[in-house]
């Protein structure tokens, strides 16, 4: 299919024929339509609008349809270069690179396959390589299942990489979007990630309102960086074996150290870019009510639901949607929350990493009782009726 | 005007019988009638005859939740083998199925259940209707891979919804589709379009006509809404 189109001395690849918008416009002022489609051709409509200039793909489920997708805007000329890689080692290597030649950079990737490209994927923020990785969430404990479970999330809270956790098929799409623009911020030039729960998500469908296919987002600028790409063969910091630069052949301690902090600096500072495109990083219903829920992800959904429920029956319940797991929205969940009595953290994995970052937040701050739980893991979805009966637990 | 809230349906059958296809028809058909409706499949590697699972979920108000539906008061069993050979991720097949519930099973004949599964179903009043959508599907479209689109017939002549004319169109944009309108091509890639077309459109034919068919099965058999006395509803 490819090789007809691409060596035509007439063709026009279809991105070249996009008009470059204002993102702010795109995401704010925009004509928009609305299509009933699945998740993976959210992500796929979404990457059509990102000027892409590299996506490298390798396939794992229920991450493959989107990548397949890809190459189909590949075909058409949305994005530049596409090719398969051998594994996902290579891959999130390899993208890494592609990052610091200075283009805008795709990868995808779910669960076992985010694990086996770890190594690499945690040295991005370090090397500040702005890219775009889609992670569908999946199992990855044994024994084996392909079914959502984003106990992986946990796995990348530290690595200092922008992460944002998408409810549906929607915020899939609003979010790859902003998460290229504010990664590509000269004072962030971070990795993000856009995680999304597998299947209930990747391959149901769901309302997408979209702006038109004939805008793309502006390109990235190469130059704009927070630190020069970093060349391994004429690394900035290591020009000196010096003390306090280097010790031995190694960036010594101080140095690492100072570079960290920077990197997580960094996350914190995106979080004014978010806000730009998704405005609050978290979204508050109910907010004077006593009991809340809070979660991320499609959690939410099943969360929302169970507020509906309670209300039909007259009871308010709250309920708060983390968007951004990275920057971690910290000023504005203690204020949502500082006069709540009782808190409830639905999550679709075992570890409770969302409790766990909340307790943190709120330890010693407010005297709300923080529930663990309800839980479900290994793929399994959240019942509406488990959170309506926890918090019928709550209650008394 | 619908005083059911919302229908949470669990299908399940074996693979190549379409039950992931049944499940978009009878979703995309809702979402053309102004309602509202999610989806998630659930099957393990792809291949006939293994268990398939799909859950939708259908309604006149917004939806929320997603995912696997745990408790569906809606159960589709696309094949016997389901109930008898244990061909399913869920067993018993109506674990979950909330009370007053609605099973509609693809057979010719009521199927002999063991008596534990007999008092269950009893307790939990479910309404167990049988519909040879194999056999429909083989008189009137000439193939049993039309069995799906009588199941949809069937389950929307017994909900209420969606509408027939929805369905039709959903059925519509399964073979025809919304991006195969001519858009500019050159004259060749026409009559390419044209001969594929006429194709789909014989499909189309046979599988529409299946699905209404089996729709009518339901009318004249005063399921559901059809009833003559006033069933209870099965909101959730």
């Amino acid at each position: 299919m490819s090789q007809s189109t691409q060596i035509k001395a007439d063709w026009v690849p279809k991105g070249d024929l996009q008009e470059v918008k204002d993102p702010e416009w795109l995401f704010h002022e925009a004509p928009r339509e609305t299509e009933f489609i699945t998740g993976s051709e959210a992500a796929r409509e979404a990457i059509r609008r990102a000027n892409v200039d590299i996506a490298i793909s390798y396939p794992i489920t229920p991450q493959s349809e989107t990548m397949q997708q890809a190459g189909y805007l590949y075909d058409e000329g949305y994005i530049k270069d596409y090719y398969r890689g051998e594994e996902e080692i290579g891959v999130m290597s390899a993208i890494g690179g592609a990052s610091r030649a200075g283009v805008r950079a795709l990868t995808a990737t779910a669960g076992p396959g985010l694990m086996r490209g770890m190594e690499a994927i945690s040295s991005w923020p370090g090397a500040r390589t702005p890219l775009v990785l889609m992670n569908m969430c999946r199992v990855i404990n044994t024994p084996l299942a392909i079914q959502p479970d984003n106990i992986e999330i946990s796995f990348l809270l530290n690595t200092g990489i922008l992460h944002a956790h998408a409810e549906n098929q929607q915020d899939f799409f609003d979010y790859t979007l902003a998460a290229f623009m504010v990664s590509e911020e000269v004072d962030v030039t971070l990795p993000a990630v856009v995680s999304v729960d597998g299947f209930f998500v990747t391959h149901a469908r769901g309302q997408v309102s979209m702006f038109s296919q004939d805008y793309k987002l502006p390109p990235r600028d190469g130059w704009r960086n927070a630190v020069p790409s970093m060349d391994n063969e004429n690394p900035p910091a290591r020009i000196s074996r010096d003390s306090p630069i280097q010790k031995s052949n190694f960036i010594s301690y101080h140095m690492h150290a100072s570079w960290q902090q920077e990197v997580f600096a960094a996350v914190e500072r995106s979080a004014k870019y978010w806000r730009k495109y998704l405005g609050d990083l978290i979204e508050v219903i109910n907010p004077d009510a006593e009991i809340f829920v809070v979660s991320s992800g499609a959690c939410v959904s099943q969360a929302r639901e169970a507020v509906r429920q309670e209300g039909e029956a007259g009871r308010k319940v709250g309920l708060i949607k983390i968007k951004t797991i990275r920057p971690w929205p910290k000023v504005e969940i203690l204020a949502a929350l500082k006069n709540a009595k009782k808190i409830l953290v639905p999550e679709f994995n075992q570890a409770g990493w969302l409790h766990k970052e909340l307790c943190s937040t709120l330890y010693g701050l407010i005297t709300a009782e923080i529930i663990a739980g309800p839980r479900v893991y290994g793929g399994m979805s959240m019942p509406t009726e488990i959170i309506l009966e926890w918090l019928a637990k709550a209650r008394k | 005007m619908l005083d059911v809230k919302r229908y949470n349906v669990r299908m399940a059958g074996l693979g190549g019988q379409g039950v992931v296809t049944a499940s978009h028809i009878l979703s995309n058909a809702v979402v053309i009638s102004k309602g509202f409706s999610s989806l998630v499949p659930f099957f393990g590697s792809e291949k006939r005859n293994a268990p398939v699972e799909s859950y939708v979920r259908i309604s006149n108000e917004v939806i929320y939740e997603i995912g696997e539906i745990v408790y569906p008061n809606v159960l589709m069993i696309f094949s016997e083998q389901v109930i008898t050979l244990g061909k399913s991720y869920t067993m018993p097949f109506y674990t979950g199925l909330k009370d007053s519930g609605v099973v509609l099973i693809n057979n010719t004949k009521p199927i002999k259940f063991v008596p534990d599964e007999t008092r269950e179903l009893k307790e939990k009043g479910a309404r167990i209707y049988y519909i040879p959508a194999t056999q429909i599907a083989n008189e009137v479209a000439k193939t049993e891979l039309a069995t799906n689109m009588c199941m949809c017939g069937a389950i929307a002549a017994i909900l209420g919804m969606p509408d027939t004319d929805s369905l039709k169109a959903s059925v519509k944009d399964r073979f025809i589709g919304k991006g195969i309108v001519v858009s500019g091509g050159t004259a060749a890639l026409d009559s390419v379009i044209e001969k594929k077309f006429a194709k789909k459109a014989k499909l189309l034919q046979a599988n529409t006509d299946a699905l209404m068919a089996a729709y009518q099965y339901a009318v004249d058999h005063k399921w559901g809404v059809h009833a003559e006395s006033e069933e209870k509803t099965v909101a959730v």
